[in-house]
């Protein structure tokens, strides 16, 4: 589904990613954790298409396209999402409306026609439940004077919403009392299938307690520099990323 | 950068949605003014002697006033003796019904998008049409005539209810208010003339459509609305200019007269031609509206989304003399490319317990200049007056500029006076948050900026709300990128 190979980029001129290797099939979940500072979340940002991250070196096919040649709307509507770390406000516009907005260009996009008010209200409905997310919430401002934990679960909602091939957590654990990492990684659990995989960005290996990772991947200045399975994030949590640092400290 | 070059060139190739130019033969007076003018257009109307010296009195003042130059504007002196004051498509018969209009007037209508038969049929709006100076067609007159209600063109009122018009002509805006204001009370053609009997509540929304037309044209309409005691009525205004490279001047006269307990909302959607992407042509709208809640608890409200026009010089007012009377203001105003506009509100409280709630959003883009001015004044007896008002200015890109010009005079101690302002600029954050969500960014703005002046939006009736969404969107197509 997902292939990236030598993948560099830059923000600002200075380098972050310094030759990704990664393939990710359908039906996987991969975590790729990391010390704070080794590319993570840019890693998230390049592959939704944020302006300010510039590939400088390598490729990304996403179910047999060029991903990198894609505006970020085009790569949103092929099927990638992007949960953030720290999802903006928008004033004045509920989820309710981001949402419709979002699945009419995604459906027309792909050739399917758009919902009607009342499709989209049982769709909604449906994908409440999932994430146990009350309807108040998606009426209100999109994100405004949202608790942490409410943030999170709007873009898990979002996410049921779109149904998408691909999707990128990045950091949604960060800011989560145990109740709501919960109700996340339950979410996040239903929409796993076999058609669509899961690439969740994280620090900690708290998360990867409730959503099982098929492989685990350690990013460290910019690069990939261990992957194994989900032992390796109990390794990682038990020694600390000093040990990778260690085990990398050239002779 | 290759695709902002994109955005900027789709919306470079697109132009002004009302530009068209219908060949109507008209009626003209002779370029310029002077008294000689001011007679033309009296005789043309076969007005009463009364109402020619009201107007000849206006022209002898204004001739001792001079233009404001205090506005935040800036623009080549207007040579008034280069417009032509009077110019009335030609009509051999007067209309009776929508079968006797030249086909050709409701061609620019159906242009318009408000075709006046498929109005009378779907959407129950009562629909007072005035090209250029006079008005050609009233529907539902007759509807509303059962209830005592009179809506129509301003030369009928004077013909058919001639003491109500000379009660209340001027009794707002004073001939002598100001420079546009006595100009347009000189050579004011037509407008509206609105009057709800006591205790009336108008069951549909009346809407009045300008549009200035012919070449050189001042279009000086006046509206004058009289809300008896206890009564209800909903008005609302919509302009459209065809596009033309010379500036033309639109000075306007609106007067609301609320007696007690009466409410009148009063909606604007203002979308005059703005000029091109260069600053050439476009509309200056310069215009006077002020309401006076002349008996206690009544209420006006005024509503306007400015997204037109080359310069706006427009304060929608109320005059709060009634006890417990209220007054509101709602706008949102769009400036793009050259556009200038310097716009707000007067709330003038002098009666006791009296209210007053504004709320501004001014939204800028390319080299606009988008000003708030506002004037909160409570007077030495407005017992308990209270007045909150919230400005709040959203950039769009950095060539633009946002100003807020608040005037609080406060003569009595009792007052409570808030304000509040803000000024954001749409983030990249946010538009890249659409983005990701398969958004594209023309329509990404056009929902943060929707989302922005919701408050505003939420005061308009619901179809005016959906056209005011869309200018807005098409206002500032491409001016993020």
């Amino acid at each position: 589904m997902l292939t990236i190979k030598n993948l560099h980029a830059t923000i600002d001129e200075k380098e972050i990613l310094n030759g990704i290797n990664l393939t990710v099939k359908a039906g996987e979940v991969h975590a790729i954790m990391g010390p704070n500072g080794s590319g993570k979340s840019t890693l998230a940002a390049a592959l939704a298409g944020r302006e300010e991250y510039v590939v400088t070196k390598g490729s990304v096919d996403f179910m047999g396209k060029n991903l990198l040649e894609m505006d970020p709307e085009i790569r949103a509507r092929e099927g990638v999402f992007l949960a953030f770390q720290y999802p903006v406000e928008i004033p004045g516009v509920s989820t309710i409306n981001f949402m419709k907005s979002a699945i009419n260009q995604i459906r027309t996009h792909r050739g399917i026609p758009t919902l009607d008010a009342v499709a989209f209200l049982k769709l909604m409905k449906e994908k409440m439940k999932l994430v146990e997310i009350d309807q108040s919430l998606l009426n209100r401002s999109l994100n405004e004077g949202f608790s942490g934990g409410e943030k999170k679960r709007n873009e898990i909602f979002q996410m049921a919403m779109l149904e998408p091939t691909l999707a990128i957590l990045d950091e949604t654990d960060s800011g989560l009392d145990i109740d709501a990492l919960r109700v996340v990684a339950r979410g996040v659990n239903t929409l796993r299938s076999k058609d669509n995989a899961i690439i969740i960005v994280t620090h900690y290996q708290r998360l990867l307690e409730y959503i099982v990772p098929d492989f685990v991947h350690v990013l460290y200045q910019g690069r990939i520099v261990k992957s194994g399975t989900k032992d390796l994030a109990l390794e990682l949590e038990e020694k600390g990323y000093d040990w990778i640092k260690g085990q990398l400290t050239p002779a | 950068m290759g695709k902002d070059d994109h955005l900027i060139e789709e919306i470079t190739s697109r132009e002004y949605e009302h530009g068209w130019n219908v060949d109507l033969a008209s009626d003209s007076a002779p370029k310029g003014l002077d008294e000689s003018t001011v007679r033309f257009i009296s005789g043309r109307k076969n007005e009463p002697e009364w109402l020619l010296e009201w107007r000849l009195k206006a022209y002898r003042h204004w001739l001792t006033m001079v233009e404001p130059t205090w506005p935040n504007v800036t623009y080549p002196a207007i040579d008034y003796q280069d417009i032509i004051y009077y110019s009335a498509p030609k009509q051999t018969v007067v209309p009776k019904n929508l079968e006797d209009i030249d086909p050709e007037l409701l061609r620019t209508f159906e242009k318009l998008g408000i075709s006046l038969t498929e109005q009378k049929r779907l959407t129950g709006i009562a629909v007072d049409a005035v090209i250029d100076s006079v008005s050609v067609a009233t529907t539902f007159k007759e509807k509303l005539g059962e209830m005592g209600i009179i809506f129509c063109s301003f030369s009928d009122a004077v013909k058919e209810h001639p003491d109500l018009v000379r009660k209340y002509l001027g009794s707002v805006v004073p001939a002598n208010d100001n420079y546009f204001a006595a100009l347009n009370s000189a050579v004011f053609s037509d407008g509206s003339f609105c009057y709800i009997p006591a205790g009336v509540r108008c069951p549909m929304e009346l809407s009045t459509y300008f549009r200035i037309n012919a070449a050189k044209t001042g279009q000086f309409e006046r509206t004058l609305i009289v809300a008896e005691e206890g009564s209800y009525v909903s008005y609302l205004e919509g302009c459209t200019a065809p596009m033309r490279d010379e500036n033309q001047l639109h000075a306007a006269v609106v007067e609301i007269y609320a007696k007690k307990e009466a409410v009148v909302k009063y909606s604007t959607v203002q979308n005059w031609y703005p000029g091109n992407k260069e600053g050439v042509g476009g509309i200056y709208n310069f215009v006077t509206k002020r309401g006076l809640c002349a008996g206690d608890r009544s209420k006006i409200s005024w509503t306007q989304v400015e997204t037109g026009s080359a310069i706006t010089w427009k304060y929608p007012s109320c005059v709060l003399k009634g006890d417990y009377s209220i007054g509101e203001f709602y706008s949102v105003a769009v400036t793009n490319n050259y556009q200038q506009a310097d716009t707000g509100t007067k709330m003038i409280h002098i009666g006791k317990n009296t209210r007053s709630r504004i709320v501004s959003k001014g939204i800028s883009a390319g080299k606009s200049q988008n000003s708030y001015r506002g004037q909160v004044h409570i007077h030495k007896r407005a017992q308990n007056a209270r007045n909150f008002s919230q400005c709040d200015s959203l950039l769009l890109g950095d060539t633009c500029g946002a100003h807020t010009f608040p005037y609080i005079d406060v003569e009595n101690n009792s007052a409570r006076v808030e304000h509040e302002a803000t000024t954001s600029k749409i983030g990249e954050d946010q538009i890249f948050y659409c983005l990701q969500r398969g958004i594209d960014e023309e329509a990404a703005v056009a929902l943060i900026v929707n989302g922005y002046a919701k408050e505003v939006l939420n005061q308009l009736p619901m179809e005016f709300a959906v056209e005011a969404q869309k200018l807005l969107a098409l206002t500032l197509e491409g001016s993020v990128g």
